[in-house]
Order: structure tokens, then sequence, then C-alpha cells
């Protein structure tokens, strides 16, 4: 009896006599699981076909067994001997017993394959000595050196040690333009060599270019389209949606028919005596090709959210500082502009987002100097250097994701409009 | 925004500058898409306007290029054309066939998308969704990682899984490229949706399927279908997935008009183009219409 009186002090119950708070309780708990059930399936979807392909790729950039599967006699050789160990008879002995089984299985074409990764110029070496390891006699090492003295090579010896666990970190320090010095330690590959930090860096650098002339493009545009009539106002903005409604390729391809040296451009600067036919400009399959055409495709992804964050601003505050006898400039500046700031933000980096994974558009109107580091990955992965376009792309999504998470906090992934 | 009678003369000069820079910008959207349409229609295989264009003399415009479109690829080009002739064009022309690829994975791709985009968004918009936040982030993300990422992860998946070269491989992966364009569309619709709407269904007596069939799916139609169309869009114009998992026998559009921009670009991909530019103009004038009506079902203020 006690029990029941401490329970019901509350004194509320519903009509079936249960506690209001367990009911209570009990049904939200029940909409809680019917809200996400019907994001389940979806959710099931995207980690399936999304995730999981991403994650296998993150995999594939740490992992690379070409090397270690085939040649696993050399492979416990360098797991017992520590980095320094200078190779004697029994590692030689190991790799040729290793290369003898290579030239059975055919493999060597892979094992090359995997240390010409690093040290390129190799492949050949493993193939040539493997294709007539049945002739390797004891002593192993003189026998070696004599098919090919470069077996000797301290820096193919680290890079095979680097090469004998499947799970290296070798091809990020390539996608970084670091390498392996002889004694194990990270240097930078020779000034000739480097590609990769000068591609991210151009990548970024042309990011920002980009990001920063659709802001001065699309900021007085926004403007426009704030202050005038809701009904001339969606008019324009026609204009605004119909290129982000076109085909990308179609927008590329009218780029590469107005700007190209016989183009509509040239050719009407010509028509007009501003150029003669000998001084054409060259406006495309350059960087400048790919800026212009960048900064066209990606302005309505700066005019969109400027739009949605002018539009309610009232344009009495404007007026009021006018009458407290701002000049018209000092209205903008201190009144006008920082109410904008957040479409700004929001513009500005989903820009910057879409224009660092860009492929398309500078693969067809960049040139040389204007390809980005997505027309590496692509260059890496129609080569089969599998992990070291994997390893790339990493990096660049491990970029873009720390500029979604930037997205989301100031501007929350939830208020992204279209149109 | 009309000028203000005391604005002095350096505003007023401003005020039809900034018009002309509008103007000018605004110019620079449309100008690129616009001129492939009477480039088109260009005799001469130039990209350039001719002086008989410029003259407009009908002798210098000409439909040879839409007429190749149907063509090229034929195995008998110069047959009369009869009913045969079409059977050709309908079997063997290079971009027909890739026209029937490009629809038929854009529309299975977007009734899955839509599907499923449609049930996501309806439980997220819902108030008691726990972990809204990370979820919506992870099912937005594949509009925000760069599309050469995504088609490096599937070329590994695919290969390992047997779905390369194959319809179902691209179909799901442009599934997954529209789902975010329908959650957005969709979860906009449901913003201000009244759910004393479909209390008041229950209240009458309705079970839950009828209350959504008869009362929620009507109002969110319009935003289902605009994402739908988003969904569509972006499937059709998708090349960088294609390019990477489909067979070389698996030719859409955009992939048809990547080879012809790469190799030797002829005006038959701005015929093409000129297609293009009127679809997206007739789908974006169905968005809009879609969206006027949305807002007039749910109150809010006709634009």
């Amino acid at each position: 009896m006690a029990d029941i009186t401490t329970s019901d002090t509350p004194g509320l119950t519903t009509a079936d006599g249960r506690p209001l708070k367990s009911a209570l309780a009990h049904a939200q708990a029940r909409a809680k699981r019917r809200a996400f059930f019907l994001v389940l399936p979806l959710l099931a979807f995207v980690l399936i076909t999304f995730v999981l392909p991403i994650g296998q790729m993150l995999f594939r950039s740490v992992h690379h067994d070409g090397f270690s599967s085939n040649m696993p006699a050399l492979s416990a050789w360098f797991s017992e001997n520590p980095r320094g160990t200078v190779p004697g008879e029994p590692a030689f002995a190991a790799l040729a017993a290793d290369l003898d089984q290579a030239r059975i299985n055919k493999s060597a074409g892979e094992i090359g394959t995997r240390i010409n990764y690093d040290l390129p110029g190799t492949r050949s070496l493993f193939t040539s000595t493997a294709r007539n390891a049945d002739r390797l006699v004891a002593p192993y090492k003189d026998s070696m050196l004599a098919v090919n003295a470069q077996w000797d090579d301290a820096r193919l010896w680290e890079t095979m040690r680097g090469a004998s666990s499947a799970i290296t970190p070798n091809f990020y320090l390539s996608a970084l333009d670091l390498q392996r010095a002889p004694d194990g330690s990270i240097e930078r590959v020779p000034p000739e060599n480097r590609v990769y930090l000068m591609l991210f860096e151009r990548t970024f650098l042309l990011s920002a270019i980009i990001m920063g002339l659709t802001l001065i493009l699309g900021y007085p545009v926004a403007h426009l389209l704030a202050v005038l009539p809701l009904r001339t106002s969606n008019l324009l903005m026609i204009l605004v949606l119909l290129p982000f409604w076109t085909s990308l390729l179609v927008r590329t391809t009218s780029w590469i028919v107005l700007l190209q040296s016989q183009g509509v451009v040239n050719s009407t600067l010509v028509a007009t005596g501003i150029l003669t036919d000998e001084t054409r400009i060259q406006m495309i399959y350059n960087q400048a090709g790919t800026i212009i055409a960048m900064t066209h495709i990606l302005l309505p992804f700066m005019i969109l959210p400027l739009y949605s964050v002018m539009r309610p601003i009232p344009p009495s505050y404007v007026r009021a500082a006018r009458s407290l006898g701002a000049s018209s400039w000092c209205a903008f500046r201190r009144i006008y502009f920082p109410q904008t700031i957040p479409g700004i933000a929001a513009g500005a980096l989903l820009v910057f987002i879409l224009a660092v994974g860009y492929y398309i558009t500078p693969a067809l109107v960049g040139g040389a100097s204007g390809q980005l580091i997505s027309n590496l990955i692509a260059f890496h992965m129609a080569k089969s250097n599998w992990s070291l376009a994997a390893a790339i792309a990493a990096i660049l999504l491990a970029a873009v994701l720390v500029l979604y998470w930037l997205y989301d906090r100031l501007i929350g992934i939830d208020n992204l409009k279209l149109g | 925004m009309a000028l203000p009678t005391y604005a002095s003369p350096l505003e007023k000069l401003w005020y039809w500058t900034f018009r002309v820079i509008c103007g000018l910008v605004f110019l620079f959207l449309i100008a690129p898409i616009l001129i492939v349409i009477p480039l088109s229609f260009n005799i001469e295989p130039y990209f350039t306007f001719t002086e008989k264009m410029l003259a407009l003399d009908p002798d210098g415009y000409s439909l040879r290029w839409y007429d190749g479109l149907l063509t090229f690829g034929m195995q008998m080009p110069d047959a009369p054309r009869d009913g045969a002739w079409w059977a050709d064009v309908w079997h063997n022309a290079t971009w027909v066939n890739a026209a029937k690829n490009s629809i038929i994975i854009g529309v299975f791709s977007t009734l899955l998308a839509t599907f499923l985009g449609t049930l996501a968004a309806l439980g997220l918009s819902r108030p008691e969704m726990p972990w809204r936040r990370a979820i919506m982030a992870i099912l937005l993300s594949p509009m925000i990682v760069p599309l050469i990422i995504t088609a490096t992860g599937l070329f590994f998946f695919y290969s390992m899984t047997g779905l390369a070269n194959s319809y179902i491989g691209v179909i799901l992966a442009h599934a997954t490229l529209g789902m975010p364009f329908v959650i957005i569309t969709v979860t906009a619709t449901l913003v201000g949706f009244d759910q004393s709407l479909t209390r008041a269904a229950a209240n009458l007596g309705a079970p839950p399927s009828t209350a959504f069939f008869r009362i929620t799916m009507p109002l969110i139609l319009p935003g289902v279908i605009s994402g739908a169309l988003f969904a569509f869009v972006t499937s059709f114009d998708e090349v960088v997935v294609v390019l990477f998992i489909a067979a070389h026998d698996q030719q859409t559009i955009p992939r048809q008009m990547w080879n012809g921009i790469r190799e030797q670009i002829s005006p038959a991909i701005l015929a093409v183009a000129t297609i293009l530019v009127i679809v997206s103009i007739a789908l974006l004038t169905t968005v809009e219409l879609l969206r006027r009506r949305s807002e007039r079902l749910r109150g809010v203020t006709p634009g």
C-alpha cells in the first residue's frame, strides 16, 4: 500500500492507469524510432554505396601487397633484421629464392611495379633478373651483382624494406613530394621531381581566385535582385538559374566556342580592328580558360546564398543611416555590408569547396597550366597507380571535409538552398 | 529601389553605373549559353559567325549538324528515308543510343533517389528525429565530396563486387548523387508544414496511411517533383562516374560530348548543346511553376 501511495503522489496517470511520465517517455521513444526508421533505408543505402567505397579507397591508400605477398622470404628477412643492417648473403639468398618463385608465378612485373612507384626506373631490374633467376647460384650476392650492379644500391634496399609490409605510409609521402632516404629518414624529393605540392598549391590558389571573382561579380547582382520588386527579380532570377540548370558540358563547350583562337570573341575583336589575325589572344587551354569557365559555372552558387541573406534585410536600416547623416558609402560599409556577411561566408565556402574538387572543366579547357589536383588523380587512375591516386584523393578529401565541417558550423548544412 | 529625389549627381551616376555593371554580369551569365544556339545552325564547320549568318542570309544556315546527330554511327546513312532508315537510326545512331542510355539511367536512378530521399526527408523533418545533424551531414555529403573522389572509391568498390560495367552500378551511383537534392527540396517544403492537418485527419478517423496519401502527399508533391527533376538533371549531366565505372559501350550523352570535345570538337556538339539548353529551359520552367504552386498551397506570399 505504501508503494502505491508514493508512486501516486504526482497524482497524474493516463486513462489506463499508467503514470503519465512513463507513458510520455514511451510515446516519445516510439516517435523517435518511427522517425529513425523512415531515414534508415536511405542511410543504409548511402553507407553502402558511398561511405563504404570511400573507406575502401582510404584503405587502399595505405595498403599495397604487390611486393610483400610475392616476396615472402625477403619480407621475413626485413622483419628479422632492423633498419641499418647491411644486406649480406642471407638477404641475397632470400631475394634470389623469391625472384625464382616470381619467375614461376610470373609475378615479377607486379613486384617491380610496386618498387617502381617509390623508386622510378627499377621495374625492369626486377623483371630482367627474375627472368634468369634459375641461373643464380651461391654465393648469391656476387651472382646477383654480376647480373646487375644496381642490386647493391642502398636506396633500393630501403625502398624494398618499405614495401615489405603491406601497410605503408609511402604513398602519402609520394603525394607530398617526400621520399625515404637510404637511412630511412624522410626527405624531400629532388626539386625537378616535385609536382604534387605545386598542384595542391595551384588548386587552392585558383579556387581562391575563382571564389574572389564570383564574389565580386555576384555581390552587385544579388543586391540588385534583393532590392527589386519580387515580380521583376523573379524574372531576372531566371537568368541566374538557367546556367545552374544547364549541363556542365554545354557550358564548357560554350566557353571553348567563345574563347578559342578562331572563336567568337577573337573573331569579333579582329573584325572590329582591335586585334589583327596575328595577335589573336590565347584565352583557353591555359589557366585563364580554367578561371573564366569555372567562374561562370560557379557564379550561381555565390548569387543564390547571397540573395537569400540580402532579401530579408529591411531597406529602412540604410535609410535611417542616411537620415542620420551617413554618406551612401558609409551607410553601405557600416550598415548594409555587415548584415550580408553570413551570405558571403556561405557563398564563398560553397564555391571554394566545389572549385577545389573540379575535374571536368579543367580537363577540357585547362591545357597544361590549368590542371588541378583532381586531374592528377584521374591521371594516376588511368596509369593504374591506384594507391597513389587514392592517397592524393584522401588528402583532397580531408581538405574538403574540413571545409564542409566549417560550413556546417558556420552556416548549417540544412540551410543550403537551391533556387 | 527608385532613385530618391534628393540624390546627388554622383549618386545618380552610381545608380546607373551599378545597373550597367549588373547588366554586364547577367550578360556574362547568359550569353555563353545562348551563343551556341545560332552557331549550331551554321552551314560551315566553324565556331564563329560567318558573314552570311550576320546578314541573316538563309544560305548561311542549315540543319546539317542536327542531321549529323541522326546519321552518325548509322549503317546506311544514305539510304532513302523510309521506315527502315528510321529503324537504322533507332538501333545504330551513336547519339540516339547515348540518349537512350542516359534516359534509362536517369529515370531509374531518379525513381530510387526520390523514393528513398522523400522517405528520409519525412523522418528528418520530424522534431523527434535523433542525431539529426550528423545524419543530415552524412546524407548530404555526396553533393560536397568531389566527384573524382566518389568515382575513384566506386571504381575500387565495383571492381571488387562485380558491379562494374553494369547498368545497375551506374544507376546506384547516380541515385546516391541525386538523393541530396531530393532531401533538400522536400525538407524545404516540409518546413512550415502544419502538423495539425495530419492530426485533424487522424482525429476524423483516418489511418496514418490515408492521412499520408490524402493530406501530406498532395502538399509536399511539388517539392518531391522538383527534387526528382534535380536528381534527374544530376544523373543526366554526370560524366565522371560514368567514365570510371561504365563499360565502353555504355555511352551516355555527356560521355559522348566529353569524347567529342576531347578528340575533335565539331559543330555537332553545338547541336547537342542546343537541344540540352532547350531541355534545361523546359525543366527550369517546370520547377519554377512548381515552386509557385507549392508556395500558394502553403499560403506563403506568392512571388
